[in-house]
C-alpha cells in the first residue's frame, strides 16, 4: 500500500485514513485503533483457519479408503483433535467477534473506538499467546484427547500435550472474556446521541447477547481445563473414580461452557445475516424487536442445555428429559430468525450481490444445521445418532454452514469498507458457489454415514460405508478451492482493486456514512441518529399518520 | 460398487420405532426446508431490484404471522420430544424377567460373560427373541456400547456401572462399535452381536468357549478365596464383624448418620473398593479396601453372587446383628431375583 491510494474524500478532508494513519509494525503492533486490532485478528485467524483446514483436508484423505492406510492411528486422533481444538477456539469463536465486530461495533453506534483500546490490544496479545501454546503442544507432537477432552482419558491415559492445549484453550479464553466486557461496556455507554437501544443494528443486538456469554461462560471453561491439568499433574483424584472421584462431572462442566460456546459462534453470524438481508432487500429486518429479543433468548436457553450431551453417559432419565425438552425450547428462537430473514425478502428489493448469495446460503445450511439439531434433541433418536458422524454433519452445518457462511458474507459485504477497495464480482460470486455445492457434498453424505451407525473419530471403518466417505472427500477439495478463491481475490482487490466510495451497496448504517477506508476515529462530524435502524423507506404507518394528520 | 446403503437393518422392535420416529421429522424437515427454499427462489425473482435506486416497501404485518410460526414449530417439536421421551423411558427400563448378560470393556475389546459363565471377546452371540438386560463397566476410560440395528447406544464408564436392554427379533450378524473415543485403537474396538435361533445358541453353547462356572459360582468361589465369609458370614456362631449380606441387594440400608442407601450394584461395588464412604448403622469403618485385588469381572461376580443371595430369607440369628442394632433386613427377600435363570440355586460353598 502506498499514499497513492488514499481516496479522494480523503484528500479532500486533509486526513489520512486509519490505514494510512502510520506506517511500520510499531504502528500496526502496539495500535489502539479498534479496526486496526481487527486487521491483526483477521490476519492471524485466517492463518489458525489455514492450519485447521490442512488438519481436514489430511482426516478426509485418510477416510477415502476404510483401511488406515494414509496416516497412522495415532497420528489421525492428533489430526482431528487439533482441528477440533484449532477451528473452535482460535477460529470460530474469535471469528467474527474479534474481526468484524471489532471493526464495526464502535462504527455502527456512532462512537470513535471501543470502551477500553487497550484492554482490546491486550485480547489480540492473549488470543497470539494462546495461539503459540497450541502450537508448540503441535510442534512437540500434538495431543491426541478430542477437543472434549474427555476424561479419564485426558487425565490418565492420553500421553499427548494435554497440559499445553489446555492451558493454550485457557488463555484463549481471556481474549474472549476481555473482547465481550469491551463490547459489553461500548455498546451501554458509547452510543452517540439518538442512538437508543431500539435504534441499534440487529448486529449489535447480537454482539451484545454474544458478550453476555463470553463473560459469564468462559471462565467455566477455564476453570475445568485447569481441574484437568492439576490433575494430570497432581493425581487429586477429581475425575478418577478409584479415588472417588466422576469422570461424567468433567462432561457437565465441559458442556456448561461448550454448548454456550455455540452459541458464541453461530449468534454474531445471525446478526451479520440480518445485516446482508436488510442492506440487499433495502428494508427493515421483518420483526426487528422480536430477532433481536431472540438474540437475548438463544443466550439465556442456551445456559440450560448442556446435559442434552449427555444423555447416553447414563445421566438420569429425569434431568434427560427436561434438558431434551429445553433443548427444542432453544430452537424456537433460531426458527423465528429464519422466518423472519424470509418474510424480509417479500416486498423488498432484491439484489443479488455476492454478500446476499452467502446470507441466501446460509438460511438454507442454518435451517437443515437446525432441524437435525431438533432430531437429536429427541431422546429415542438421539440413543442411536449420538456419536455417529450425524453428529458431525449436523454441527458442521450450524458452524461451517451457518458461521463460516455468515463470515464470509460478513467479510464480502464490509471489505469495500475496510480496505475501501472492491473485488471481482464474477470471482466472487462463484467462490459463494463452490462453497455451498463443495459444503453440501461434503457433509450432507455424512447425515446418511451416521444413521447408518458409523461412530465419530473413526480411523478405520467398516467397508460399505466408503462409498459415501469417497463423496465427502470429493466435496471437501471443492470446498477447499472454494476457500482459497476469495484469499486470492481479496489480496489481488488490495492493489488491483477498484476504489470502493463510502457506500458501494447505497446500504443504510452509520458505519456506511463515512469514508471508505474509514479515518482514525471512524467519524470526521459529531454524529447524531434522528432515525430507526434500516429506515430505507419511511414506516407506512408514519406515512398514513402524517396524510392523516394533514388531511 | 457395492449398492448405496441408506438405512442400517432393523434388528429389534426399538430400531423399528426409532426409525419411524426418524422418518416423521424426515418429513417435517423436508416442508420446512422445502418451504423456506422455494418462498427464498420465489421473492428473489418476484421482488428482484429492477432500478439501482429502488428500495424495499416497509409494510408491518402486524404480530400474528410471528405468532404463528413461533407457535407451529413449537407444537411440532412438543410432539416429537413426547414421542421421543417415552421411547427412552422405555430403552431405559429392562422388562421383567430379562437375563442379564455381563460386559466388561477396556483399552481397546469388549469382554462379554454369559450367564451360564460362558465368555468370549469381541462378539457376543444371543438367542433369537431373548429379552437380555446387559450391566457394563469399564476397566479404565470411557468407552460406549452401540449397536446400530438395534439403534441403541450406552457409554460405558470406569467405576460404574450401567445398563442396556434390548430384544433382537431378527437372526443376522451386527455391528459392534466403539462410540465414545477411548485412544490410540479406538476405531478397532470393533466386534460383532451374533442372533442366532435358541436351538443353534444351544449348540453354539454346548460347543462354544465354555467358560466353566457361572458367575455366581465363581462369585461364591471370590467370597471365600477373598477372605470375605471371616466378617460377613452368615452362619450361626460367629462373631460377624460387619454386616450380614444375606437378601442386602435391592433393600434400602441404613447407614452411620442416620441416611440410607439403596444396595444396587454400585453400591455393593462401592463398598468393595472404598468401604469407608458408606458405612452401614452400627458398624466398625474397619473394612480394607479390596481396590487393585479384584477386576472389574471379579466384582461381576461377586456382585453377581451378593445379588443371587436376595434369595435367600435373611436369618435373624444374633451373630448377624451386633448388640444395640435392630435387624437392618426389612423387607425379606421380596424385590429381588436370580441372576439369571441358567444360574445354580444361590449360596455358594460355605466353609462349614
Amino acid at each position: 500500500m502506498n499514499s497513492s491510494d488514499t481516496t479522494s474524500a480523503e484528500l479532500a478532508l486533509d486526513r489520512p485514513s486509519y490505514l494510512h494513519d502510520g506506517y511500520g509494525w510499531k504502528s500496526w503492533l502496539l495500535t489502539k485503533d479498534h479496526k486496526r486490532i481487527a486487521i491483526l485478528y483477521l490476519i492471524s485467524i485466517t492463518v489458525f483457519f489455514a492450519i485447521g483446514g490442512i488438519f481436514a483436508m489430511l482426516i478426509r484423505l485418510e477416510l477415502l479408503t476404510p483401511e488406515g492406510d494414509l496416516v497412522q492411528a495415532a497420528t489421525y486422533n492428533r489430526l482431528f483433535t487439533m482441528h477440533g481444538v484449532i477451528m473452535v477456539f482460535l477460529f470460530l469463536v474469535p471469528s467474527i467477534p474479534a474481526t468484524l465486530g471489532n471493526f464495526l461495533v464502535p462504527l455502527m453506534i456512532g462512537a470513535k473506538d471501543l470502551a477500553f483500546p487497550r484492554i482490546n490490544l491486550i485480547s489480540w496479545y492473549i488470543y497470539v499467546l494462546a495461539g503459540i501454546f497450541i502450537l508448540w503442544a503441535l510442534i512437540h507432537g500434538g495431543v491426541d484427547t478430542g477437543w472434549t477432552f474427555y476424561t479419564p482419558f485426558s487425565t490418565h491415559y492420553s500421553n499427548g500435550y494435554v497440559v499445553s492445549t489446555a492451558l493454550g484453550v485457557f488463555i484463549a479464553g481471556f481474549s474472549s472474556i476481555l473482547t465481550g466486557l469491551n463490547f459489553v461496556v461500548t455498546i451501554h455507554r458509547m452510543r452517540a446521541p439518538g442512538m437508543t437501544w431500539f435504534r441499534l443494528p440487529l448486529f449489535i443486538w447480537s454482539h451484545y447477547a454474544t458478550s453476555l456469554i463470553m463473560i459469564l461462560g468462559t471462565p467455566v471453561i477455564a476453570v475445568t481445563l485447569m481441574m484437568v491439568a492439576v490433575e494430570r499433574a497432581l493425581n487429586l483424584g477429581l475425575f478418577d473414580p478409584r479415588l472417588g472421584g466422576d469422570p461424567i462431572l468433567f462432561q457437565h462442566l465441559f458442556w456448561f461452557y461448550s454448548h454456550p460456546a455455540v452459541y458464541i459462534m453461530v449468534l454474531p453470524g445471525m446478526g451479520v445475516i440480518s445485516e446482508l438481508i436488510a442492506a440487499f432487500t433495502r428494508k427493515r429486518v421483518f420483526g426487528y424487536t422480536v430477532v433481536a429479543f431472540s438474540s437475548m433468548g438463544i443466550a439465556v436457553l442456551g445456559f440450560l442445555v448442556w446435559g442434552h450431551h449427555l444423555f447416553v453417559t447414563g445421566e438420569s432419565v429425569y434431568a434427560a428429559t427436561v434438558f431434551s425438552l429445553l433443548s427444542m425450547l432453544v430452537a424456537v428462537p433460531s426458527a423465528i430468525k429464519v422466518f423472519n430473514w424470509t418474510a424480509t425478502l417479500y416486498e423488498g428489493s432484491v439484489s443479488y450481490e455476492t454478500p446476499m448469495l452467502y446470507a441466501l446460503g446460509f438460511i438454507g445450511l442454518f435451517t437443515i444445521g437446525g432441524l437435525t439439531g431438533v432430531m437429536i434433541a429427541t431422546l429415542g433418536i438421539d440413543l442411536h445418532l449420538h456419536d455417529t458422524y450425524f453428529i458431525i454433519a449436523h454441527f458442521h452445518y450450524v458452524m461451517v454452514g451457518g458461521t463460516i457462511m455468515a463470515y464470509m458474507g460478513g467479510l464480502h459485504y464490509w471489505w469495500p469498507k475496510m480496505t475501501g477497495k472492491l473485488y471481482p464480482v464474477f470471482a466472487s460470486r462463484l467462490s459463494a458457489l463452490l462453497i455451498f455445492v463443495g459444503f453440501n457434498l461434503t457433509f450432507f453424505p455424512q447425515f446418511i454415514l451416521g444413521y447408518l451407525g458409523m461412530p465419530r473419530r473413526y480411523w478405520e471403518y467398516p467397508p460399505e460405508f466408503q462409498v459415501w466417505n469417497v463423496l465427502s472427500t470429493a466435496g471437501a477439495s471443492v470446498l477447499g478451492v472454494g476457500y482459497l478463491l476469495p484469499l486470492c481475490y481479496f489480496l489481488y482487490s488490495l492493489f488491483y482493486g477498484k476504489q470502493a466510495g463510502a457506500n458501494p451497496w447505497g446500504a443504510k448504517g452509520l458505519e456506511w456514512a463515512t469514508t471508505s477506508p474509514p479515518p482514525t476515529f471512524n467519524f470526521d462530524y459529531p454524529v447524531v441518529v434522528d432515525e430507526e435502524a434500516y429506515e430505507y423507506a419511511p414506516d407506512a404507518r408514519a406515512v398514513a399518520r402524517q396524510e392523516a394528520h394533514s388531511a | 460398487m457395492r449398492s448405496l446403503p441408506f438405512f442400517p437393518e432393523e434388528a429389534t422392535a426399538a430400531a423399528r420405532e426409532v426409525d419411524l420416529m426418524f422418518g416423521a421429522w424426515l418429513g417435517i424437515s423436508l416442508f420446512f426446508t422445502a418451504l423456506i427454499a422455494v418462498l427464498i427462489v420465489v421473492f428473489m425473482v418476484r421482488f428482484r431490484r429492477r432500478h439501482p435506486d429502488e428500495v424495499g416497501k416497509s409494510e408491518e404485518m402486524g404480530p400474528w404471522l410471528e405468532i404463528i410460526w413461533s407457535a407451529v414449530p413449537l407444537f411440532i417439536m412438543l410432539a416429537m420430544f413426547f414421542w421421543g421421551a417415552r421411547l427412552f423411558f422405555v430403552q431405559h427400563q429392562a422388562p421383567p424377567g430379562a437375563v442379564e448378560y455381563w460386559a466388561t470393556g477396556k483399552q481397546w475389546m469388549w469382554k462379554f460373560e454369559h450367564p451360564n459363565g460362558a465368555r468370549e471377546i469381541n462378539h457376543l452371540h444371543l438367542p433369537l427373541g431373548q429379552t437380555v438386560k446387559l450391566t457394563m463397566t469399564s476397566e479404565d476410560v470411557i468407552h460406549s456400547f452401540g449397536v446400530p440395528a438395534f439403534r441403541l447406544k450406552q457409554d460405558v464408564n470406569p467405576g460404574a456401572y450401567t445398563r442396556v436392554w434390548f430384544q433382537p427379533n431378527r437372526v443376522g450378524t451386527y455391528h459392534l462399535f466403539c462410540d465414545q473415543y477411548c485412544g490410540a485403537e479406538h476405531s478397532r474396538m470393533v466386534g460383532s452381536i451374533v442372533v442366532m435361533s435358541a436351538e443353534d445358541y444351544a449348540a453354539w453353547l454346548a460347543g462354544g468357549p465354555v467358560g466353566g462356572q457361572s458367575p455366581v459360582a465363581v462369585g461364591a468361589q471370590l467370597f471365600q478365596s477373598l477372605a470375605c465369609y471371616t466378617c460377613h458370614e452368615m452362619g450361626p456362631g460367629w462373631m460377624a464383624r460387619g454386616p450380614s449380606l444375606q437378601g442386602v441387594y435391592g433393600h434400602q440400608v441404613p447407614l452411620a448418620g442416620g441416611s440410607s442407601v439403596l444396595a444396587d450394584e454400585a453400591y455393593l461395588r462401592e463398598s468393595i473398593l472404598l468401604p469407608a464412604a458408606k458405612v452401614v448403622k452400627g458398624w466398625q469403618p474397619i473394612m480394607p479396601t479390596y481396590q487393585g485385588q479384584v477386576s472389574e469381572e471379579q466384582l461381576i461376580d461377586l456382585i453377581a453372587y451378593l445379588k443371587s443371595l436376595g434369595s435367600a430369607p435373611a436369618m435373624g440369628t444374633g451373630a448377624v446383628n451386633p448388640p444395640g442394632t435392630s435387624s437392618p433386613m426389612e423387607g425379606g427377600p421380596a424385590g429381588s431375583m436370580p441372576a439369571s435363570p441358567s444360574a445354580p440355586p444361590a449360596g455358594g460353598p460355605r466353609s462349614k
